[in-house]
């Protein structure tokens, strides 16, 4: 019998009668009789607004209404333990200002994720690979180690836990930490800035890596280590899709000046290890952080070939991040050790560099966010720096400052989601503006457009080198 | 699971005493609290299955699916001295639409300070904090608050019974800080014994109800009466969400560990199908 049908039927007949239809209703829901059909129930009309005192009781919901108060029934099919998902994203981008020297489109893309999680008793494996058609993209061959090409693999991994407090994951995989909304101090897990700057979905930024990581849990202080045994550079500026200051020419150039580097790439010899012990204390979050590796983007050049180069770079730094004022605020710091010029005499070489973060983030009404950071750069053996620069050379500021600050509103249910996000430097007077607008259509399809506006007084400041890129763009996604 | 059904003359029986009124009425913090452990704390811990329906006022559909563990830190289902009360740990895993698939959302309620509240993004691999100060925002887009998920501190009002009907206990409660909420007073249709609060309506200044939730229906899961469907109306703007719980287990021994980070970067997948 439809229990459906026959607990309404119970609730009606409740509404209007005692007990003893009540103990004859128990007995027959016992004795699987069919209810009384409608109409033939003791159905009352409830009494019209006025009349009442006030509103009129809610009637009482099955399971309370003295129907059958029967177990729960297994209605769920039980999830398989292989699980796809994924997406189709179609992405055109516009440049805002002309160019002689980048491509006509800053993105024209069509790409396909396919994400598939096996679970196994003891393991669990996750493929995500990305299937893209770049129209921009000269090269269309695949470099799986730099994602260029029709295939860009974003993860093949294999996680388990050998022992109780220890997870491993091995593999490819995407990896961040630290407490910065979008600045990074001691995430030196590999980025990709073309992404970032010419509209694809903010996910790209993080670029993954080729690693193993290692954590170990106790109630004391929580470990990660991870391990990558060969350098994973960020997928850095290098002109072919945006264009930047090229401090060998002294200019600003683009696809006539791609830069060519000089990578470390020998397994197990250009390594890196980057390190993270943290535990809660309260509400507070702590952590330190240690890396051992090569400066992510280039940070200097050979003087022999020319070639920009990626010199040794360790990292200390340390973090807290916790609740403030009705809102959550954060501080990080990191010692860049740029160890091929500790004393900063090398022209050809990063010095070495102090950053700090703070940064704080609180509900200003319902669904309207505001974020806002402060981020320090501070150069070290600034003497040095500026004793040994090339002539006629433009000197950087000893500190970089930068504020940061980014509004969210969530409109229509959350369906349609506004978002600022703003850089601005007023030590170099650079800046950079990342507005979006976000509509989710349904629970499959979503449509976003946004932009990329950069602006700044001198071209070899950090973002006043983009100041040629200004792009808006729009995507579709279909989510499956 | 069992799914015997109960003799029929227990149910006469159970009926019975549905019929009479108790001997001893409960005092209104008897009742407040009742309910209370009754929709929020029942069991050590907890956990379900959500299917969340959104139907807007033009009749669009949105669908959520997600997975809710709970655990108390009292280690208590005693409403003697409030023995039941304390801190809570939630994880919600989110299985769908396919833009949350994989998120994870943890929460831990705290009775003296605001929530810490994280989420994890797993195609940035970023764990997020969340400001937690407004509790009365839209849970994932529905028409649920997140105080409607994980609890209203009953000392944030008073609580008045203002009706005893034949089923129900109808409690009125106003706000102690008004300026904190949008709501001036919500009456809450308690059922006399299983104590689920059945009907909740929130009214706004002019008097006017605005918003209701209701149980729609309700089983006793290892017994727990439990509400397994619930619907929130908002009557200004014509939208409504329907959550429907199944898998409900209780005390199944959930570690206290698992509400960390390291379970959000590695979802505890049996705890989760």
């Amino acid at each position: 019998m439809d229990s459906g049908k026959q607990s309404a039927a119970c609730r009606k007949l409740h509404a209007g009668r005692g007990f003893l239809l009540m103990l004859l209703l128990s007995i027959s829901a016992y004795g699987e009789e069919p209810a009384l059909p409608m109409g033939l129930g003791g159905e009352e009309p409830s009494l019209p607004s006025g009349l009442g005192l006030g509103d009129a009781e809610p009637d009482l919901p099955p399971g309370l209404d003295g129907g059958a108060m029967d177990a729960l029934e297994e209605s769920e099919v039980q999830a398989s333990s292989l699980e796809i998902s994924g997406f189709l994203d179609l992405r055109v981008g516009e440049w805002l200002d002309s160019h002689s020297y980048l491509e006509n489109r800053p993105l024209n893309e069509a790409r396909l994720q396919i994400k598939m999680d096996k679970a196994f008793p003891a393991a669990t494996i996750r493929l995500t690979g990305d299937f893209i058609y770049d129209d921009v993209a000269h090269d269309r061959g695949i470099e799986p180690e730099n994602g260029q090409g029709w295939l860009d693999l974003r993860e093949a991994s294999i996680a388990f836990s050998p022992i109780d407090f220890m997870d491993v994951k091995l593999g490819r995989q995407i990896l961040t930490w630290g407490t910065g909304d979008l600045i990074f101090i001691n995430d030196l897990f590999p980025k990709d800035w073309h992404a970032f700057l010419m509209g694809r979905d903010v996910e790209y930024l993080k670029a993954p890596s080729d690693a193993v990581k290692v954590s170990l849990f106790n109630p004391i202080v929580n470990l990660n280590l991870i391990y990558t045994p060969r350098f994973d550079a960020d997928r850095y500026i290098d002109g072919s899709r945006v264009s930047y200051y090229n401090a060998t020419l002294g200019r600003i150039g683009g696809t006539d000046a791609i830069t060519k580097v000089k990578q470390p790439n020998q397994w197990f010899h250009d390594d890196e290890l980057a390190l993270r012990l943290y535990r809660n204390l309260g509400a507070y979050e702590l952590a330190l952080y240690g890396y051992r590796g090569f400066w992510k983007s280039p940070g200097g050049n050979d003087p022999v070939s020319g070639r920009a180069i990626f010199p040794d770079l360790d990292v200390y730094g340390a973090s807290i991040r916790g609740p403030l004022a009705g809102g959550i605020a954060n501080a990080e710091w990191g010692y860049y050790d740029s160890r091929d010029d500790r004393n900063g005499k090398d022209p050809m070489i990063n010095n070495s560099e102090q950053r700090l973060l703070l940064g704080f983030e609180r509900e200003l009404a319902t669904d309207l966010t505001l974020g806002l950071q402060y981020y320090l750069k501070r150069m070290e053996d600034y003497g040095a720096y500026r004793r040994t620069l090339p002539a006629g050379t433009d000197p950087a500021h000893r500190s970089r400052q930068e504020l940061t600050l980014r509004l969210t509103w969530l409109t229509m249910n959350q369906n349609l989601i506004w978002s600022l996000f703003t850089f601005y430097s007023p030590s170099d007077d650079d800046g950079y503006l990342r507005p979006k607008v976000h509509y989710k259509y349904d629970d499959h399809l979503s449509l976003e457009l946004g932009g990329n506006i950069f602006w700044g007084d001198k071209p070899q400041t950090f973002l006043g080198q983009f100041q040629n890129n200004d792009n808006v763009y729009f995507a579709m996604r279909y989510g499956f | 699971m069992s799914s015997r059904r109960p003799p029929g003359f227990l149910l006469a029986l159970l009926t019975l005493t549905l019929s009479f009124p108790a001997s001893a009425a409960p005092t209104v913090d008897e009742i407040v609290h009742h309910a209370n452990l009754t929709a929020y704390y029942q069991g050590q811990d907890g956990r379900a299955q959500v299917k969340m329906t959104i139907t807007d006022s033009q009749g669009r559909i949105r669908k959520r699916r997600l997975t809710i563990l709970r655990l108390d830190e009292s280690g208590s289902d005693a409403l003697e001295n409030h023995a039941y009360l304390g801190g809570q740990k939630f994880y919600v895993y989110f299985h769908r639409p396919a833009d949350v698939n994989k998120m994870a959302f943890l929460v831990w309620k705290h009775l003296d300070r605001d929530d810490d509240r994280w989420l994890y993004l797993p195609a940035l691999d970023l764990v997020k904090r969340i400001a937690a100060t407004d509790k009365r925002t839209s849970f994932v887009g529905s028409d649920f608050f997140y105080e409607d998920v994980s609890g209203r501190s009953l000392d944030e009002d008073n609580h008045e019974l203002v009706e005893t009907t034949k089923n129900y206990y109808v409690i009125k409660n106003t706000p102690k800080d008004p300026a904190a909420v949008e709501f001036a007073y919500y009456k809450m249709f308690i059922h006399k014994t299983s104590f689920i609060p059945v009907q909740v309506e929130y009214y706004d200044k002019a008097g006017t109800k605005y918003r209701v939730a209701r149980a729609l229906e309700v089983k006793t899961i290892q017994g727990f009466p439990t509400v397994t469907k619930a619907r929130m109306e908002n009557l200004r703007t014509g939208s409504a969400t329907v959550m429907a719980y199944t898998k409900v287990e209780y005390n199944i021994g959930l570690d206290d560990a698992l509400f960390t980070e390291r379970f959000l970067r590695k979802a505890p997948r049996k705890l989760l199908r």
